[in-house]
């Protein structure tokens, strides 16, 4: 298929508004096969204006008698309004923006046509395998290896080839183990805890189904886990419904981990919002931000109402229990709800960051992200095809990677000097988890992105994040490097909306820009003065 | 009565949000103070409480435990005891419910308080704020304004300042008129004078119109304002009470102006409710943050509920519209409510505050207060109950101020001079009454009281420590932050926030656990030293060159980092402490939250690293909570109610999945 085929007109002249703080533009209006583009006239000052076909969220066009208005919703939260010359033409380019905006297929997005000067194609891509995390953990116990059992994706198609699991238990017990668990997501190392001698480890839920059956070699293997943790571990299961949906999951197939088939392990149950509640609270909250001519009472009501804050703390509070069962509790802990690819990262990732000091550094954050998101096989296609304006009923859509990055955004404000990164990279892992041109979050697995060669065919966002030049706007100036665990308070009073995502549209950017740029110069005069002194060769006196 | 000071020991202080910590420790009470000191020996943590702060005290039904005693503070602290004995209870309380309602002014801490200064000190310290050099700062006198001495003595208006600027056209025959015609003859006098486009904010109460009356010096003084401001050729009047309490007030013999009868002016009403109405709200407010483990919609429901933020807003909104009359519409405005000195305090200043960078800044913000709310007659004794009185009296009226400086501090992170604790400080004296400034009713009635010549005066002392005070992110550079502040054109009421540093300001654990402030701060003040470090290696080197003698070498000073005091936090012992995150449930049934706290304190100082690296070793103390771990959960008993053991039981039957 051709895009010239969706491309129902070339060009027509426009005025593009932005919002009510941002001046408009006029100029012409193109469309390619994954941009619109605004050229201004000659005698005009700005640059071309450029949108990614793919970051539009929804449509909604207006024609008056010879004119027509085009209003776009993107998926980072903007909106923006167009106003064609011509009802044709601006029928034909709704049109055409509607079809370009949603089309399916991977290979023919694009990542793979994106060439951007100063990046080579694979360069990134191999900043963070699988192998390279096991080597840590290797340095720090004897008690785990990194097993290929899932090299052809046959075992399970979500995990990646490579996966850490406990030394003592084979490659067929691991497929066997597989067979046992939903999605063959067996038990696996997502983080050692070296100071305690503890492990997290993650997995779908147990088939145990209406028969209650067991699985003799996945009960070896949590076995195996709290054998090589420190002695005399014991293990929580961290299960991330209610007893009582864990329980309704055996119906279907599903299940829990009875307690006498696992020894040393008791069931904590923390259920956390998923699916399609959480994507409709995520609208709800959306909705209720872009309502400016509310009253203060009606935006409370409505922010409660959405419950976007209330499954942010419980997010939160859930990897903090987890987290403080390794550290404080020395015990182990296997998080899993149903899928193991939602809220089981969700709660693995946020109590690493709480944890880690390594993973709140810029690198150790990526790193976190591509292990316990992208390679973890977070189904990021599915659960991000549409974000908060699309009409269409949701299928697989969710904001379970958004929350993650609201609960980081949480534990930066609480501890302003320990994460390394800003704001502003959670901002872009946002927007290009959504609609990017880099190839990161394309497809749901490791699986996938190899059939789709994602790897050698598109750039990785990493090296486009990891350039100099956007140093500043992801770089948090004030880091001061922490090496103890960082507790976040998870009370109400101590929970905030994160206006900088959610209202980043609506709200006059140029306060916090301008405080922005004082942090930086604060701090970069002390550098500049560091450097400037005098050194000692340059004091000595010239004979 | 008993004596003092009254210690009772073995008292418990309860921590609010894990009620399982309690510190053991010593209960004294003096004429001035409550004290606790804990008797843990390494620490000895001293809690101390000003008499003045306490607002209710509230003795609950004795438990097993003993009887407690919950008091909450006007600084919105909370203080929860248990006491052995039931006796002992009863006598403190008795004896604080005296001590906490003093019945004269000399019973008050300032005219005890004693900070070590000589007299000559204290005459100087109430003299670092001065208004006449304000109003002269604003540019009065002028061919417009100048200073009337109708009000010498007190003989017009006895909660006025005798010092007012007036309209030049108003002889003292209309002034005397007018306030003859004015609730409790406060008369229109200037309060801020706009010196670009000479507009400017009048002050005054309401006027006494009823149903038809008319007075006509009245009349003649607004038109006095006009003429003062050659540039419009009206004025706003505006009332900041809701319409229908205005209406109400007019079978009273009150009310408000009739257009009809002044010419040239535009009526406004701006519905900011009364004291009662605030006091209530903020009564619920705070029954919000008390909520033991509420969920997120519990809390922002009370919020709501509380209608708090919307009382904020509708403040702001009186200031953002008089502002922008002043600085847009070059028009001038009178503002008042009923008597003149609740609403149009705040009113005014928040005017002032967005229209003037002056007032942005750490000496100009005191200057403010002195000017809208001390100089003008605010009733700080009324209001914030420093002597026993009417409860209904009471309000936090200047606290709704403070919270609207702090939202547009929120809003303009580098529009200020200071930072949040200078708001909480201020607002903490006004309570304590430690220093003479807040004390009494109006000027006339602290001159009575020799303020100036017996208590000593919180700017000063503001004064004297504003190195904590200043907010690193100030620009007064930025074409931003100078001039008015400009709001968003759209209304925003998603920017109204709660402002957990005041009312859980005594909760370290929901606070940041790191300072951005002190953080930047101390980095400024190590660039400094730097710079001077620098300077005086240069200036050595330069003579050195200069003299070119012979082989000395000079050593470069290394350039040692500074110690930042400002640098850790203030409160190490919660900041690096998990909470209880399993909500009601206890989910591990080992140890106790406080259990190696200690061992944990969150410290940033790069000095204070190494010693906390043993923490992240595995410790005897984790040891030991394993084995409490494993000894104690074969009962399962003590675990989350949402682990199904019991229930669960029938799956050891369970069929082996054959592989």
């Amino acid at each position: 298929m051709e895009f010239s085929d969706l491309i129902r007109t070339g060009r027509a002249q426009a005025k593009l508004l932005r919002g009510p703080e941002a001046p408009p533009l006029r100029g012409t209006l193109c469309l390619t096969g994954h941009h619109l583009l605004l050229s201004p006239g000659p005698q005009a000052t700005s640059e071309l204006w450029l949108l990614l076909l793919r970051s539009v969220d929804s449509i909604e066009k207006r024609v008056a008698s010879d004119s027509g208005t085009i209003t776009l919703r993107c998926k980072d939260l903007r909106v923006l309004q167009l106003e064609i010359e011509g009802v044709e033409a601006s029928l034909d380019i709704a049109r055409s923006i509607e079809a370009l905006s949603s089309l399916e297929s991977v290979i023919t997005s694009f990542p793979f046509f994106y060439r951007p000067k100063g990046l080579r194609l694979g360069d990134a891509w191999h900043f963070h395998p699988p192998e390279r995390y096991y080597k840590r953990v290797a340095r720090e116990t004897n008690a785990w290896r990194l097993s290929e059992v899932n090299e052809d994706f046959s075992v399970c198609p979500s995990y990646p080839r490579a996966v850490i699991v406990p030394r003592s238990v084979d490659d067929g017990a691991l497929a066997r183990s597989a067979r046992f668990r939903q999605g063959g997501r067996f038990p696996v190392l997502s983080y050692h805890h070296a100071p305690s001698g503890t492990v997290l480890v993650r997995s779908s839920q147990p088939l145990t189904g209406p028969q209650k059956r067991r699985c003799a070699e996945d009960e070896e293997l949590l076995r195996a886990v709290l054998a090589g943790a420190r002695p005399g571990a014991r293990g929580f299961i961290v299960d991330t419904r209610s007893s009582q949906a864990a329980k309704q999951a055996r119906m279907t197939g599903g299940g829990t981990e009875a307690k006498a088939a696992y020894p040393g392990w008791k069931r904590l149950h923390r259920p956390l919002e998923r699916g399609q509640p959480l994507q409709e609270s995520f609208v709800r909250l959306v909705e209720a931000c872009g309502d400016l001519q509310q009253s203060t009472d009606s935006w409370l009501r409505r922010l409660e109402g959405c419950c976007w804050l209330a499954h942010v703390k419980e997010a939160l509070s859930t990897a903090c229990l987890a987290a403080q069962g390794m550290e404080r509790e020395g015990a182990c802990i296997l998080v899993h709800g149903a899928e193991g690819t939602d809220s089981t990262l969700l709660v693995t990732s946020l109590a690493q960051l709480i944890l880690d000091p390594l993973s709140r550094t810029m690198a150790g954050f990526q790193e976190l992200v591509e292990r316990e998101w992208i390679q973890a096989g977070h189904p990021f296609q599915l659960r991000c095809a549409h974000s908060a304006f699309s009409h269409a009923r949701p299928k697989h859509e969710a904001p379970t990677f958004l929350l993650f990055l609201d609960c980081v955004w949480q534990l930066g404000r609480q501890f302003p000097l320990s994460l390394e990164f800003g704001e502003g990279l959670l901002l872009a892992l946002f927007e290009h988890a959504y609609a990017s041109p880099f190839g990161t979050f394309l497809c749901n697995s490791e699986k996938e992105r190899c059939l789709c060669e994602v790897r050698t065919r598109t750039h990785s966002l990493w090296s486009g994040l990891n350039q100099p030049k956007e140093q500043r706007k992801l770089r948090n100036p004030l880091y001061a490097p922490n090496p103890l665990a960082i507790w976040p308070s998870v009370e109400l009073q101590s929970l905030r909306l994160w206006q900088g995502l959610f209202l980043r549209w609506i709200r006059p950017p140029e306060p916090s820009e301008v405080a922005w740029e004082k942090v930086w110069q604060i701090v970069t005069d002390k550098e500049k003065t560091k450097l400037s002194q005098p050194t000692v060769s340059a004091s000595e006196p010239q004979l | 009565m008993a004596s003092y000071p009254l210690t009772v020991e073995n008292v418990r202080l309860v921590d609010r949000i894990s009620s399982k910590k309690a510190a053991l420790g010593t209960l004294y009470l003096t004429a001035t103070h409550v004290i606790f000191v804990e008797n843990a020996p390494d620490t000895r943590k001293e809690t101390w409480i000003l008499h003045s702060q306490i607002s209710t005290i509230e003795k609950q039904a004795t438990a097993a435990t003993g009887c407690p005693l919950l008091i909450r503070c006007k600084n919105f602290q909370l203080l929860q005891l248990i006491i052995p004995q039931e006796r002992d209870c009863h006598d403190v309380y008795i004896s604080l419910i005296r001590l906490a309602r003093p019945v004269k002014y000399e019973e008050l801490y300032c005219f005890s308080f004693n900070p070590k200064l000589d007299k000559e000190e204290r005459e100087q310290g109430w003299m670092l704020i001065d208004l006449s050099e304000e109003y002269k700062r604003m540019g009065l006198p002028n061919n417009y304004w100048q200073l009337s001495d109708v009000n010498r003595d007190y003989r017009v208006c006895d909660s006025y300042p005798t010092e007012l600027y007036v309209p030049k056209s108003a002889t003292a025959h209309i002034i005397v008129g007018s306030s003859k015609f004015r609730s409790r003859r406060r008369f229109p006098a200037l309060s801020y004078y706009y010196r670009d486009n000479h507009a400017s904010i009048c002050r005054s109460s309401q006027p006494l119109s009823g149903f038809s009356a008319r007075c006509l010096e009245d009349e003649q003084m607004l038109q006095a304002i006009r003429k003062a401001n050659p540039g419009s050729d009206f004025i706003y009047v505006v009332d900041t009470r809701p319409k229908l309490n205005a209406m109400a007030n007019r079978a009273a013999g009150k009310g408000y102006e009739n257009e009809d009868n002044y010419s040239n002016i535009k009526f406004q009403f701006i519905g900011i409710e009364n004291i009662h109405v605030m006091r209530n709200s903020l009564q619920k407010m705070l029954e919000v943050c008390e909520l033991k483990s509420p969920s997120m919609s519990d809390f922002l429901w009370g919020l709501e509920n509380s209608g708090w933020l919307r009382h904020i807003k509708a403040i702001m909104d009186a200031g953002i519209f008089i502002a922008k009359a002043v600085s847009e519409e070059g028009v001038s405005v009178l503002v008042h409510c009923s008597d003149g000195w609740d609403r149009t305090a705040q009113v005014c200043s928040v005017a002032s505050l967005l229209l003037d960078p002056h007032y942005r800044t750490l000496k100009g913000f005191m200057v403010l207060i002195e000017k809208d709310w001390i100089s003008f007659g605010h009733k700080f004794n009324h209001r914030y109950g420093n002597l026993d009185g009417d409860p209904k009296e009471i309000s936090p009226v200047i606290d709704q101020f403070i919270e609207c400086v702090w939202q547009l501090m929120e809003q303009f992170p580098c529009a200020f001079e200071f930072n949040e604790r200078f708001l909480i400080h201020i607002q903490h004296h006004i309570y304590s009454c430690q220093f003479g400034n807040f004390l009494c009713n109006s000027q006339k009635e602290r001159q009575e009281l020799k303020i100036q010549e017996r208590t000593y005066s919180l700017w000063a002392h503001l004064w004297k420590n504003r190195a904590d005070y200043m907010n690193p992110l100030f620009r007064d550079d930025h074409s931003q932050t100078r001039g008015t502040l400009r709001l968003p054109t759209t209304p925003c009421n998603f920017l109204y926030k709660f402002w957990s540093g005041m009312y859980n300001r005594f909760e370290k654990g929901l606070q940041p656990r790191q300072s951005v402030t002190d953080y930047l701060m101390a980095v400024k003040e190590e660039t400094q030293q730097l710079e001077e470090e620098r300077e005086a290696l240069e200036e050595r080197l330069e003579k050195i060159q200069k003299v070119q003698l012979n082989h000395t070498k000079v050593k470069a000073k290394q350039s040692e980092p500074s110690k930042h005091s400002g640098f850790s936090t203030s409160d190490n012992s919660t900041a690096n402490t998990p909470q209880d995150y399993s909500g009601n449930m206890k989910s591990f049934p080992s140890r106790s939250p406080s259990q190696g706290d200690e061992d944990s304190a969150l410290i940033l100082t790069q000095d204070n690293l190494k010693s906390s690296d043993p923490d992240l070793s595995a410790n005897s103390d984790q040891e030991s909570g394993v084995e409490d771990l494993s000894c104690r959960s074969p009962s399962g008993g003590e675990c989350a109610p949402s682990e199904d053991s019991g229930k669960d039981r029938d799956s050891d039957e369970a069929v082996f999945l054959t592989a």
